[in-house]
């Protein structure tokens, strides 16, 4: 992978000044360089990620991994039913996946009420899908990378050595 | 043995809060965690005893495997490799083993700073050969200025630690023809030797003729980020890793077996850390060559290792004066470039083992503490 896209992937604000100097180039090739991925869809955005369990006034979430069990359709496989389950706003990923079940749909709400009923009055009843397993999340320890656990600013190092 | 005012430095530093250190020796990186969850795993599985005085056969068969991977070397493991606790004990035990009263070992300055000293615990004289105006290299014409028959040995680093220069296998060819010629036991401490960025790293035994007059040092403790774990291993000629292991059998016995375990699941599964860790390095040498440069404190691009040396003869201030008011003034700490020899005045080392973050944050640290020594004309 482009170095750029391996900077950037760690630290989606990291300047154009300050990864044209570690990867010695020029401020505006790196700039052209963005904007050509951004323009290609190889990035697609910028986030930040927020440990939602620190945020005390933010309404609580519920989320659940659900295995869904699909008929493909003739000449479009999968795709076009993955197409109409994914486009719900209240799926946050969507999933081909090998093995027993087709798709992993992960949907998130405000509570277990709205997911269950996204489930029983959306999913479930949609043709071809001939199948559901709803699994409520219980606790997050790492997503995406990240360990979402607060990190302690106790510096293990001795501040100065040989 | 060392220049008391550093002592001093070192306490300063240790003993003030929220400082941002560029002073540090080690990766700021923590083990890989496949190596900590293997030495977990063998105190689980009860490795708690102690191994035989050379090491593991596991872990010196791994390292055969390494060397001759990545170097075309064949080092015996039965005869020619010896674990130690780090790259400090294996200098110690070959200055001990090779040095009669009288001898004389070559140690280009600036250098680490265990050199001379263990040279002279060992009842030797260390000769410092200052490379300060050949851009911090040893070249064969100094060499040579240097060479007389009490010369036993040279002690080599490569990159070097403070200054961050490594050397062209064809610069090694040239040195190795001297020692050669002059019968001097190259010493080499290649501890940053995975840390070289512009070009590929040569171990010095790998040059032409070289494996049986050299005494090849390496660790895990940068590579892997394994400072703590404390392993190093040396490999040479069967007679002086004898010679070695004798001393090493009385004085330490073993490395501790967690950490040879340890150290064995780097070799099998670290490699992919340790290019990781080495792209960042590198991208945090570009970026602090570059910066420190636009400040004016001149250096060159380092070529291994995660230091930089610049000079900072423009403030005018002593090498000491500097680190201490920028510590007092700025809460930046560096190391003055007289700890690594005499000839280091007017220059610092700067370790770009620390996040992006607190490099950025030091350099405008810096960049104030200038501004205020350069009245604006």
């Amino acid at each position: 992978m482009d170095e750029i896209l391996e900077i950037l992937e760690k630290d989606g604000r990291a300047s154009i000044e300050d990864i044209a100097k570690m990867i010695r180039k020029k401020p505006d090739e790196v700039k052209k360089s963005i904007r050509k991925y951004e323009k290609e869809g190889a990035i697609l955005k910028y986030k930040a990620v927020i440990n939602k369990d620190l945020i005390k006034d933010s309404e609580s979430e519920v989320r659940a991994l659900i295995e869904v069990n699909i008929v493909p359709q003739k000449d479009l496989g999968f795709d076009k039913i993955a197409e109409r389950i994914y486009s719900f706003p209240e799926v946050t990923s969507c999933y081909l996946i090998s093995g027993t079940y087709d798709l992993l749909v992960v949907v998130e709400g405000r509570n277990l009420h709205t997911v269950s009923n996204f489930v029983a009055e959306k999913l479930s009843c949609m043709e071809n899908v001939r199948g559901t397993a709803t699994h409520f999340l219980l606790k997050k320890y790492k997503e995406d990378g990240v360990i979402l656990k607060h990190k302690s600013d106790e510096n293990k190092r001795i501040a100065i050595s040989y | 043995m060392q220049p008391s005012g550093i002592r001093a430095f070192f306490d300063l530093v240790l003993g003030m809060k929220d400082v941002i250190s560029l002073g540090v020796g080690e990766p700021d990186f923590v083990t890989p965690w496949q190596i900590r969850e293997a030495g977990i795993y063998s105190l689980e599985q009860g490795f708690t005893s102690y191994t035989s005085n050379k090491g593991l056969y596991k872990l010196r068969l791994g390292l055969h495997r390494y060397l001759k991977n990545k170097f075309g070397l064949d080092y015996c493991p039965d005869e020619e490799i010896l674990i130690t606790v780090g790259v400090s004990e294996g200098l110690d035990l070959v200055l001990r083993a090779i040095i009669n009263p009288g001898d004389k070992v070559l140690v280009p300055v600036p250098s680490y700073v265990s050199y001379g000293p263990v040279t002279e615990l060992a009842g030797g004289t260390p000769v410092y050969i200052d490379t300060s105006k050949d851009g911090f290299k040893i070249t064969p014409e100094l060499l040579k200025k240097h060479i007389d028959k009490k010369v036993k040995a040279i002690v080599l680093n490569y990159p070097t630690n403070p200054t961050g220069v490594s050397y062209r296998r064809k610069e090694l060819e040239e040195i190795n023809k001297v020692l050669l010629k002059h019968k001097i036991l190259c010493i080499s401490d290649e501890v940053y030797g995975d840390l070289t960025y512009d070009f590929g790293h040569t171990a010095f035994p790998s040059l032409p003729g070289a494996k049986k007059n050299t005494v090849y040092f390496n660790g895990f403790s940068k590579s892997f980020a394994m400072t703590g774990w404390r392993v190093g291993f040396a490999c040479g000629p069967k007679e002086i890793i004898a010679a070695m292991t004798k001393i090493h059998q009385y004085t330490i016995m073993c490395v501790p077996i967690t950490s040879q375990m340890a150290a064995a699941e780097a070799l099998a599964s670290g490699k992919r850390s340790v290019e990781q860790m080495k792209r960042e390095y590198d991208r945090r040498r570009q970026l602090m060559t570059t910066e420190l440069n636009s400040l004016g404190l001149k250096c060159f691009r380092p070529q291994g290792a995660f230091y930089i040396f610049p000079s900072i003869k423009c403030t005018g201030l002593s090498s000491m004066d500097f680190s201490r008011k920028l510590l007092e003034e700025e809460k930046v700490a560096v190391v003055p470039g007289t700890a690594f020899g005499s000839c280091c005045e007017g220059y610092i080392r700067i370790s770009y083992a620390s996040s992006l973050e607190n490099l950025k944050e030091a350099l405008s640290r810096i960049k104030r503490f200038l501004q205020k020594r350069t009245p604006r004309a």
